[in-house]
């Protein structure tokens, strides 16, 4: 396979102004990364600073209703909120072995902006955080938490001020201080070699279900369910199963954001919905019109609105390894707010979508089963568009709320 | 503002000849197959030499298509040729701009709005092919073509008079595709290098290379600056060894005039941004070339 290929997906699609700080990155991913010190000193922040092993918890209440052992692999108990600090914490080690002082960074909901910000806190660098205007809105709270950390947010006002216009923003940032800056990329996606490094950084997700699966019922699951967006934590998720002959039985299932449903809105579900093309560096599955033009994308949770995905998940939907799914905004929350009440968590918008797809087909799983959710970040950062959105949709009324508690 | 840096000869208003379309005669080592006599990229390299010949610094001006509207658009473009550019980059708006800066991004936002699409401008390009005298380069980011499907666009590409394409997201590791799908027309695939590409990438390129060479000359995206640093002369002399093909600097450049005082000379300087910002002001184009001049 052609370096940084995944099939006939992925490569290396930027200005050459760019290629020399990614073949540098290149080289430190092959000279750094495997480096005992560097394994030894970023488990050690994993572990004491990150809050790793994260719990794979079991839920009582919905596995009994559902039939199966529903298992939740807990992102959400990572510090910062979510999975992403797994990412940063290894590419802010990196970058400081690299010789990089500045951490500059995109974020859409704020997530992935946040756990830079915190990482380059942790280890003395600098932090540039580039965020879509309309995405400085929606998400004030978490700008707040990158500029307590140190960080500078730099609100993007081109294109569909969201996030792949932050992406656009980075990279033009990058070429400009490529010379002190590392670009600490959010997700499995974009140029060689991020697509590769970010999964292996998330990998600690599927490495750690893997075992703690065969702890607590010895075997691997039968079913493993991820969010996509971008597809990192899918990537985490998924790859340690993909890439283990003893779980080729595990079935895995990724799950797009399809938006609001309604015919001809906008989604965030490229693999089932897209065409192949180039975007923010990688050749996978996009939202385009017939000119090549980037859609804008939509849905409810802004960590899943990107209208492309990492190139592995082009090629694991093409290859059939991993099947994917589209769930909408309404199933989404709804799923949130059964979560909520009968487990006691209150997942990620992102995170609930792949837990809707579970309650939506619960009768096409395995009854008696083992079926895990990779719960990637933690609800907390959504309360506004909850509060927007579920009166409508979920919990209409408080004579209904009540009567909804006591089905369950 | 002298675009004249020998001073020796005023740059001609009229015509040219006949004969600047018909052959070339320099020796091309590194020309792939299907670049030579009368191809479009080799016209490319003639029309910078003539200009050079003439003590000029070749002139390119940029102008994405469809900006500031379709209809004055289609005027700069006349404007351009009749002032007697030597060469025009017309930009194709995408959606994704990321080497671009302020200037180019809202003229691609704006043309995308206006409904301005890759078969439409070459529609419109090869309506006006025939009584055009500087040759067109198409520069745009790869996606769009590659949707249109990159044999399909070579072969409209030609029809439509467009000798050489430059692609900002297309480096020489990705660019097997649709070079071969050019080549097979003559039609160049100029290369985009910047003041960071070390030599060993320089050579890559080299290796491949037509029409002329595109040198960066910031590490940073399109728009017009003030000053160069002292790496764009390094550089240069470096491109200078490995191409012998012809050097236009371009990104960060208002006019011909910046290039005087500089360490070197390259053969053509390419002005976009402030050829944007002057038309959005509601200038000519017309004008713009006179200023230049």
């Amino acid at each position: 396979m052609k370096k940084g290929y995944f099939g006939e997906f992925g490569g290396c699609f930027v200005p050459e102004l760019l290629m020399p700080p990614l073949l540098e990155l290149e080289q430190a991913c092959t000279d750094i990364l495997p480096d005992k010190a560097f394994r030894t000193e970023l488990d050690g922040l994993l572990r004491g600073y990150a809050g790793r092993e994260t719990p794979l918890t079991l839920c009582p209440t919905l596995s009994r209703e559902l039939g199966f052992n529903l298992y939740l692999k807990r992102e959400d108990l990572l510090h910062t909120g979510a999975h992403k600090l797994n990412n940063t914490l290894g590419q802010a080690l990196l970058a400081e072995r690299m010789g990089k002082s500045v951490l500059a960074a995109e974020t859409g909901a704020g997530q992935h902006g946040v756990a830079t910000a915190a990482a380059a806190a942790r280890l003395g660098l600098s932090c540039v955080v580039f965020m879509g205007e309309e995405d400085t809105r929606r998400q004030a709270a978490n700008v707040m938490r990158m500029r307590l950390l140190g960080a500078e947010v730099r609100p993007v006002a081109s294109g569909t001020r969201t996030l792949k216009d932050a992406i656009n923003e980075a990279l033009r940032f990058w070429i400009a201080e490529q010379r002190t800056t590392h670009y600490c990329f959010g997700t499995a996606a974009g140029p060689h070699p991020f697509p590769t490094l970010v999964r292996d950084l998330q990998s600690v997700i599927g490495e750690e279900t893997k075992v703690q699966c065969r702890s607590a019922f010895g075997a691997l699951p039968d079913v493993v369910v991820a969010c996509v967006g971008g597809g990192s934590n899918a990537a985490g998720m998924f790859y340690p199963f993909v890439a283990d002959p003893e779980a080729d039985a595990v079935r895995l299932a990724g799950i797009e954001a399809g938006g609001t449903g309604e015919p001809g809105c906008y989604t965030s579900a490229p693999l089932n919905l897209g065409s192949p093309g180039v975007l923010h560096g990688q050749y996978s599955m996009l939202l385009q019109d017939a000119d090549g033009q980037i859609l804008p994308s939509h849905s409810v949770s802004a960590g899943l609105d990107y209208p492309g995905v990492g190139p592995e998940h082009a090629w694991f939907h093409k290859t059939g390894r991993v099947e994917y799914h589209v769930v909408v905004d309404a199933e989404a929350l709804h799923a949130f707010a059964r979560l909520c009440r009968s487990e006691g968590i209150i997942p990620a918008l992102e995170s609930s979508h792949a837990l809707a797809w579970v309650l939506e087909n619960a009768e096409a799983l395995p009854a008696g089963g083992n079926v895990v959710v990779s719960l990637s970040g933690r609800g907390d950062k959504d309360m506004d568009i909850i509060r927007e959105h579920m009166p409508d949709l979920c919990l209409p009324a408080r004579a209904a709320e009540k009567e909804a508690v006591q089905c369950l | 503002m002298p675009l004249i840096l020998n001073q020796t000869e005023k740059r001609s208003r009229t015509a040219p000849s006949t004969t600047d379309r018909a052959e070339g005669s320099r020796p091309e080592q590194t020309s792939p197959p299907g670049s030579g006599q009368g191809s479009g990229a080799s016209v490319l390299t003639r029309r910078i030499e003539e200009a050079n010949a003439a003590g000029r610094v070749a002139f390119i001006p940029f102008i994405t298509a469809g900006f500031p509207t379709p209809a004055k658009f289609r005027e700069a473009l006349r404007e351009l040729d009749e002032g007697g550019a030597d060469i025009i980059e017309v930009g194709v708006p995408f959606s994704d701009p990321v080497a671009d800066g302020p200037m180019v991004q809202e003229a691609s936002r704006r043309a995308l709005a206006a409904g301005v699409g890759l078969r439409g401008i070459l529609e419109e390009l090869a309506e006006g092919a025939a009584g055009r005298k500087a040759p067109l380069v198409l520069m745009g980011y790869y996606n769009p073509f590659l949707r249109y499907g990159l044999e399909r666009f070579a072969r409209d590409a030609a029809a439509a008079g467009v000798s050489g394409c430059i692609v900002p997201d297309l480096p020489v590791d990705e660019d097997g595709p649709l070079r071969a799908a050019l080549e097979a027309q003559g039609t160049a695939l100029i290369p985009l290098v910047g003041v960071n590409t070390p030599v060993e990438r320089m050579r890559a390129y080299a290796r491949r290379a037509a029409g002329y060479v595109y040198l960066v000359s910031v590490l940073g995206v399109t728009g017009e600056r003030s000053a160069f640093a002292d790496e764009l002369a390094e550089a240069f002399t470096r491109a200078r060894s490995v191409f012998s093909l012809p050097l236009a600097v371009g990104f960060g450049f208002s006019g011909p005039a910046q290039l005087e005082g500089m360490p070197f000379r390259p053969q053509a300087v390419v002005v976009g941004s402030a050829l944007l910002r002057f038309l959005d002001a509601g200038g000519s184009a017309a004008d713009f070339m006179r200023r230049c001049a």
